[in-house]
Order: structure tokens, then sequence, then C-alpha cells
């Protein structure tokens, strides 16, 4: 199933040198195989491609590595994966690119770091996007926190426009989210926290698409999570402006009541929203508004989750349970065909970050492949997690659909016992 | 829900109205000048995040006046000071042979988060914004002296609702036994998703409409602070929000005037409101005591 090609029936595909040698009807390849994966009754997809997780490195290796963070990566069927700079110190200098993308890092998949767009994320003073780029970067960004400054935000979306490198935003007004733990609304209000309100994201996302139609630069939004937000991505596509988003498996799946009493488990930035929110990000996921499926995994050790709600820090962990969850909610949940889905792991984003030869299956791209059961029942379990945290909101959840076989560039990196 | 251990009190919501009634039965029953020695041998901690002159002292009141043993730890000349977390902090105590945790913190939930991983009974003395469980109580239970029941009966809750752990308490427990609450105060203090927090609550924006027949008044402290930078100036909010001699003729001849404290006179209430027959301010604070008598037997299964 590659929906870049547009193909969706049995096929044989012939991977050789890293490379997709053939893709033809069964029995047909021309070419001869050392070693045959029987995947009848399973779906072979590109290689997943998740836009926005947190491998922790440097500097927070008790939270993740890029080793134990690509692992999980590959049990969940991503062969790619864009890394966020907001680690310690922030990767904003061509030499920490070029750090992450060491093979001393140990990464089982492909890495594609993302730089800061500003030095140290502060929002200030743009980085060196040129040499960023030469370095690896496939973005710049300032996740985490959002490019506020509307120059700065100009400035960027104007760099990366002359480099074709797109600017990822991780909308939100923090001037009026400070000391906001959780979505703004009648949940908020009962626990007696402070809520961050739609308005929030939407109005960041609302002036940057006018900025990306003002300056021609690709903007990418991360993470959108309200109903108001979707408006003007909808606008700027009908308008030919260059402008992406992403959706997480926890907001199509979880609202805001979820987060029960307190459970730390439950928060993250930006929060879960309300139902309404949920329903319109269904149907944007749907209707080809959304780009794609990225989990902003965020893995926290223990002792760090397990305090008072506004003190724990925000991110949950994601990339195991990302096909589970899209079969079981938006699949067999809200009747999305499964070739809608794959192409949101695979053809989506690689478009977004113009990721060439990744995201399909077509004759020449990269042997990266994700061989997954869409009817396989099983319970996630957090204890078993390749991740080096346990952070999920997901333990213990059953799901449908499940990874069998994960290849990265001919080799297999995950396979199903 | 937090499975916490039996006997704990985290908030009014979770709380069935039978063990409300329950309670309040208890505390009747609890005499604090002649009081049994139901704790005789306990140890109940009270750790304390936050200042507090009347929570502190009426439960400190209430566990030694039934022969317990009590220890206060306050955030500064402790462990806390040098960044023990919450839980450490409670498996220290534990450790020492605490029989229940009262527990006052600036953090909404952190009783919850407290109570998940221990297994002796927590009891919420005031979780940041969210709840103050003993207060609405001693509030209920002081209401229960002057109106025969809560059915139907009007209660006006005036002043800074949003951030009241006070008022969200209240507004539970008064829900919960069918008397009709009107919120009452400027936008930024009683938000429109106020009325979602339980059935039977409405706003007003005027006081007199609030307090207009009314059977009970809650005036809630309004800190000068949390003014700053609203949309509402200091003299806007006296002005259409204090409650005056004036403004109590409009509420029933027997409306009695609560306070969960400290009083700002001339801010939210003037000092003739405050001081006349129909305040029953410092009754709330000496209602305290029994109150949290009743919450402590039952936390320690003495609830005889």
């Amino acid at each position: 199933m590659d929906p870049a090609s547009r193909i969706d029936a049995p096929m044989d595909v012939l991977l050789r040198d890293g490379h997709v040698a053939e893709i033809a009807p069964p029995n047909k390849t021309r070419g001869g195989a050392d070693e045959k994966f029987d995947a009848r009754g399973l779906i072979v997809a590109p290689g997943f491609i998740d836009l926005h997780v947190h491998l922790r490195e440097p500097g927070q290796s008790h939270k993740e590595t890029i080793a134990t963070g690509t692992a999980a990566a590959a049990a969940g069927g991503f062969t790619s994966v864009c890394c966020m700079p907001n680690t310690s110190p922030v990767v904003d200098s061509p030499e920490w690119v070029n750090w992450i993308r060491q093979p001393e890092r140990g990464a089982v998949v492909n890495v594609f770091p993302a730089a800061a767009a500003t030095h140290h994320s502060k929002g200030a003073v743009l980085t060196d996007f040129r040499r960023l780029q030469e370095a690896g970067a496939v973005a710049v960004t300032d996740d985490g926190r959002p490019i506020l400054d509307e120059a700065v935000m100009r400035e960027a979306l104007r760099a990366g426009a002359q480099l074709n490198l797109p600017v990822i935003q991780h909308a939100e007004d923090a001037r009026v989210t400070a000391h906001c733990f959780m979505n703004e609304g009648p949940t908020s209000f009962r626990l007696g926290l402070r809520g961050m309100t739609v308005a929030a994201e939407a109005e960041v996302v609302d002036r940057d698409v006018q900025l990306a139609q003002m300056t021609g630069g690709r903007l990418h939004i991360a993470h959108l999570s309200t109903a108001e937000a979707l408006k003007p991505v909808r606008r700027a596509k009908r308008a030919k402006v260059r402008v992406t988003c992403e959706i997480t498996p926890h907001h199509f799946t979880l609202i805001d009541e979820n987060v029960g009493d307190y459970n730390t488990n439950f928060k993250m930035n930006p929060p879960l929203r309300s139902a309404f929110d949920r329903e319109a990000i269904l149907v944007a996921l749907a209707d080809g508004t959304v780009d794609a499926i990225a989990t902003d995994h965020a893995p926290h050790a223990l002792h760090e989750k397990q305090v008072e709600f506004e003190r724990a820090p925000f991110g949950v962990t994601g990339l195991e349970t990302a096909l589970g969850l899209a079969i079981t909610q938006l699949h067999r949940g809200h009747k999305a065909p499964l070739a809608r889905i794959v192409e949101l792991f695979t053809a989506g984003p690689a478009r977004v970050l113009d990721l060439r030869g990744r995201g399909t299956l077509a004759r020449g791209s990269f042997a990266d492949v994700t061989i997954f059961d869409p009817k396989k029942r099983w319970t996630f379990d957090a204890a078993k997690s390749r991740s080096k945290s346990r952070n999920t909101p997901f333990d213990g959840l059953p799901l449908t659909g499940k990874v069998v076989a994960t290849i990265v560039a001919g080799k297999i990196v995950h396979r199903e016992s | 829900m937090t499975k916490a251990a039996r006997g704990s009190l985290l908030s009014i919501e979770h709380l069935e109205a039978a063990e409300i009634l329950g309670l309040l039965k208890l505390a009747r029953r609890m005499n604090p000048a002649k009081p049994r020695a139901l704790l005789k041998g306990k140890r109940v901690v009270l750790l304390f995040y936050e200042p507090s002159t009347r929570t502190r002292s009426s439960f400190e009141v209430a566990a030694k006046s039934m022969g317990a043993m009590t220890v206060l730890i306050q955030s500064s000349g402790s462990s806390i000071e040098k960044g023990e977390s919450l839980l450490d902090t409670g498996y220290t105590l534990r450790a020492v042979g605490a029989d229940a945790i009262v527990l006052r913190h600036p953090n909404a939930g952190a009783p919850h988060l407290m109570a998940a991983h221990i297994d002796i009974p927590v009891i919420n003395a005031g979780d940041g914004m969210h709840e103050h469980p003993s207060q609405a109580l001693l509030d209920a239970y002081t209401i229960l002296r002057h109106k025969r029941a809560f059915r139907g009966l009007q209660v006006a809750i005036v002043g800074d609702i949003y951030h009241s752990r006070v008022a969200r308490s209240a507004c539970h427990l008064l829900s919960k036994f069918g008397a009709r609450v009107t919120l009452c105060g400027p936008p930024d203090f009683v938000p429109e998703v106020a009325a979602t927090l339980a059935p039977g609550i409405r706003l007003t924006r005027h006081l007199e409409e609030a307090v207009r027949g009314t059977d009970v008044i809650m005036l809630l402290r309004v800190q000068k602070e949390r003014l700053a930078g609203r949309k509402i100036k200091l003299d806007d909010y006296i002005g259409r929000y204090q409650m005056t001699t004036a403004r109590l003729k409009l509420a029933r001849r027997d409306a009695i005037v609560m306070h969960p404290g400290p009083v700002i006179r001339g801010l939210e209430l003037t000092g003739d409101v405050a001081d006349c027959p129909q305040s029953v301010i410092v009754q709330e604070v000496a209602n305290g005591v029994p109150v949290r008598m009743a919450i402590l037997a039952r936390a320690m299964g003495k609830a005889k």
C-alpha cells in the first residue's frame, strides 16, 4: 500500500543495496532475493515518518537517548524521525546537528534533526539557517516555545524560503498561557487549574499564515489541537500558501476530561482539548486538511512526572502507540480508509519536510518499509516499552493494528516476536 | 478516581451525600468542651505548605483534644526547603509513624497525589484553587444551626469565585443537597464556566439581584493584588460588590452572613456587616473544631 504511487494491491517489493529495486505484481519481479519476507495478509507500506519527536540528547539522557528513542520508533513502525532541538544545550549550531547524526549515537532508524530557529531558542536572534541546513537540519523551530516576535517570525520564514527550509511553529501565545497547565474549560475550572485558551493557539496560527503568505516561506504548524486553529490552515491551503500541519494521536484520541484526578500522564502542551475540538480534528484528518500524524513523543522520568500536576513537565511518549491508535480511532472508529492513515504516516510527512525518496515505495526510493497487521488486537504495556520513559496515557489500552516488522535501508530493525 | 486510604477526605465533589450527612451528624456529637479521647496514641501530621491560621489551629485543637499527638511541618524550616518532593516528604512522615496527614498545599490536586501513593488517610486542608472540604463541611454545619434544611435554600456566594477553593467546595456541597446557589461578581472573578461546576448554580453580575430574598450570603476575600491588571478597579469593585448594611436589607430578614476568613473590612464587606447580629463569621471558626474532630475521628476509623 503506497499512497504516493496510488498502489493498493498485492505486490512483491524487491529491496537491494538500500533501495527499492522493483515493485511488481506477485512473482513478477525480475531480480532474485537472498532473503524473503512473507507478508501475506499484512500491509506493506513505505517506512513511517514521525515529524515530531524529542530524543532528549544532548543533555537529558535520563529521559531518553537517541538509541532508546529510535528503538521505540522502530517498534512503532517509524523508519525516520525528526527530532526537536529543545535539548540541553539547545541544538542551535551546526556542531550539535552533526553530533546528533553521528553513528556513535546508536540510532536504529533515520534521524533528521530540526535545528533551533533562534539562538538558545530565545526567540530573538535567528540562527544561521544555511549552515544548519548544510550540517543536516531539515527544518528550524524553537519547539517547546513559540516564536512570538512577529518580526523574528517573518525573518525566519523569509530566510527559510530562500533555502526551501520549513519553519515549524509551536503555536502558543505564551504571554497569555503562563501558569496554565491544561485546556481552559469546565474541567480546568472544576480542578482549580488555570486553563490555556483556544485563542492562544489560533491567533498565533492565524498571524503566521499571513506571514507565510507575505514571505513565501514554508510554515509547518506543530501539534495543532483546536478547531479554531484549523480555520486559518484551511484558508491558507485554499489560497495555495505553503502551510502544513500535524496532529498527534493523543489529540485525536483523548479530551481534557480524561485528565481525571490530576493524572500527569495526561499533561502535555498543547493540552488535551474539548470534545468539540477533537471532533473538528477528526474531520480535518479525514478531509485532507492535515498533512501528517506526528507523535510529539516527549519522554520524562518517573520522578519528574510523579509530582504535583502544576509542577510536572509537559509531554507524553507516543512512538509505540501511534499506529494502533490511528487504526483503532480513525479507521475502526471513524471509518477513515487505511490508505489515508498510511498517507498520514508516509507521503504526508515526507512532503512536509521534502524528504526525497522517502514516504514511498516507488522504484529507486530508500528501502524503508513498515509492515503491519491492521487487524491484530493487542494491549499496550508501558512496562515493555523500548523508550527509557513510561509517561504514557495509554498504558493498558486495548488497540487494534500492530507493527509486524520495520525495515530501514533494507535491514530489519524491528520484528514482532 | 484516586484510590485513597479509607478515611481520606480529598474533595467534596467525590463525597457521597450520605457521607457528608454522616460527618455532620458526627460533628454534632463532638463536644470540644468535653472531648472523648478517641485518638489516644495516634499521631497526626499537619503538613502545611501555605500559611494558615484558622484551618491549622482548629485541626490541631481538634486532634489534641481527642488525645492525638500532633506534629506540624511547614515548608520553611523543613527539608521541603531543601527540595524534598511531596511524595518523599509523605514517605518520610509515614516512616516516622504518622497515622494521618492533614495537607495544605498551593497546588491543586496535591492531596490526590499523596493519597495515591501512601497507605494512611490524607485530609485535604485546602489545595490551590481546587477544594477546601473541611471549610465546606463547617459552613454546612453552621448553616444547619440556623436553617432547617438545604433543599430550596437560596445561597449567594459573592466575590472572587475563580481563585477560591472555598467556593468550589461550597458549590459542590450545596448542589448535592438541592440548594439554589447564585454566584456573584465581575467576569474576571465569576467566569461563565463557573455555572458548569454543579447542578443548580447560576450567575449574576449584580449584587442586588444575588442578595434579594436570599437565605445565606457567603462572602469571599478579595485579594487586592488579584485586582491588579484586571479590568475592574478596586473602587469600582467596592462600589458594586461590597456588602453593606443597606444591601443586606434586600436579603431575607433571617438571612445569615458568612465569610471563610480572613476578613478584609472595608473591601468585600463593611465593618458593620462583619459585626452585625446576622453575621455568623465567628461561629464558623468555632464550628471548625467539632467538624474537624469528626473528620479526624472518621479518618482513624473512630467514627462512633
